[in-house]
């Protein structure tokens, strides 16, 4: 599975890092504390958070994550976009809270 | 192999650059992908924990053919407590740093965790020094 898949089966928003739309997908995790996610997400996962700073592009890049959520209707501020579009590593949004996007992409993921 | 970064206190922005940097050196050096994630996990939290807390710091990076040594040094207020400091979730960090995501009280635990060796020092109102080593 695809970020792009993802995308479009829970109906996300694409913020930046098409690029990166087509890297594969091969878990998740959801975290709002950086070091949480530095300590335990695998390569591959789709973050789930609310951060929208810089800081959670170089993460997701030492990390080689697949993309990040950002919940609630979070944007993410200009430099994280301009990172987002060097690394590419897709940002993506949703309306949804943390909770609700996490079980979809479970299902999506594990589900089938 | 020796590279040396330095670390501006409170610049956010730049923080992870030096791992990002180290990280590409390792892979053009096909360093194993595991031990890559171990260093790179050590040396993110270590920088941020000199932007969070310190006032400047230097980072020498000294890859060898058996280990990677990484030390890091810091201007700053130094750390009183090195033992409580290394509890998970103790943390000093302001509001600001916290509502950022960081300042949790994973960093020093989850350099301890990823590191072969890992030594700390401190002197209060002067700074701190850490060495981590991971062999390869």
């Amino acid at each position: 599975m695809t970020v792009d898949d993802v995308v479009k089966t829970l109906n996300l928003k694409v913020f930046c890092g098409e690029e990166g739309l087509s890297r594969q997908v091969e878990n998740g995790y959801t975290s709002d504390l950086l070091s949480d996610v530095m300590g335990h997400a695998d390569a591959g996962s789709i973050w789930i958070t609310l951060q929208s700073h810089i800081n959670i592009m170089a993460v997701a890049s030492l990390k080689e994550l697949a993309g990040i959520v950002l919940v609630k209707g979070n944007k993410p501020d200009e430099d994280t976009i301009r990172q987002s579009n060097i690394e590419g590593i897709p940002i993506l949004g949703t309306d949804l809270e943390a909770f609700e996007i996490s079980g979809r992409l479970y299902q999506l993921i594990r589900g089938a | 192999m020796q590279l040396e970064y330095s670390i501006e206190g409170g610049d956010f922005s730049h923080a992870g650059f030096a791992s990002s940097q180290v990280k590409r050196v390792l892979k053009q050096l096909n360093v194993d992908p595991k031990l890559i994630k171990r260093v790179v996990v050590c040396l993110y939290e270590a920088e941020v924990n000199v932007v969070a807390h310190a006032y400047s710091g230097i980072i020498h990076v000294l890859i060898n053919t058996n280990e990677i040594v990484m030390k890091l040094v810091d201007k700053g207020p130094g750390i009183p407590d090195i033992s409580l400091a290394m509890q998970k979730g103790y943390s000093t960090a302001s509001d600001k740093v916290r509502e950022m995501g960081f300042g949790a009280g994973m960093g020093l635990p989850n350099i301890q965790h990823n590191a072969d060796d890992f030594k700390i020092s401190s002197n209060v109102g002067e700074g701190t020094n850490l060495e981590i080593t991971i062999k390869l």
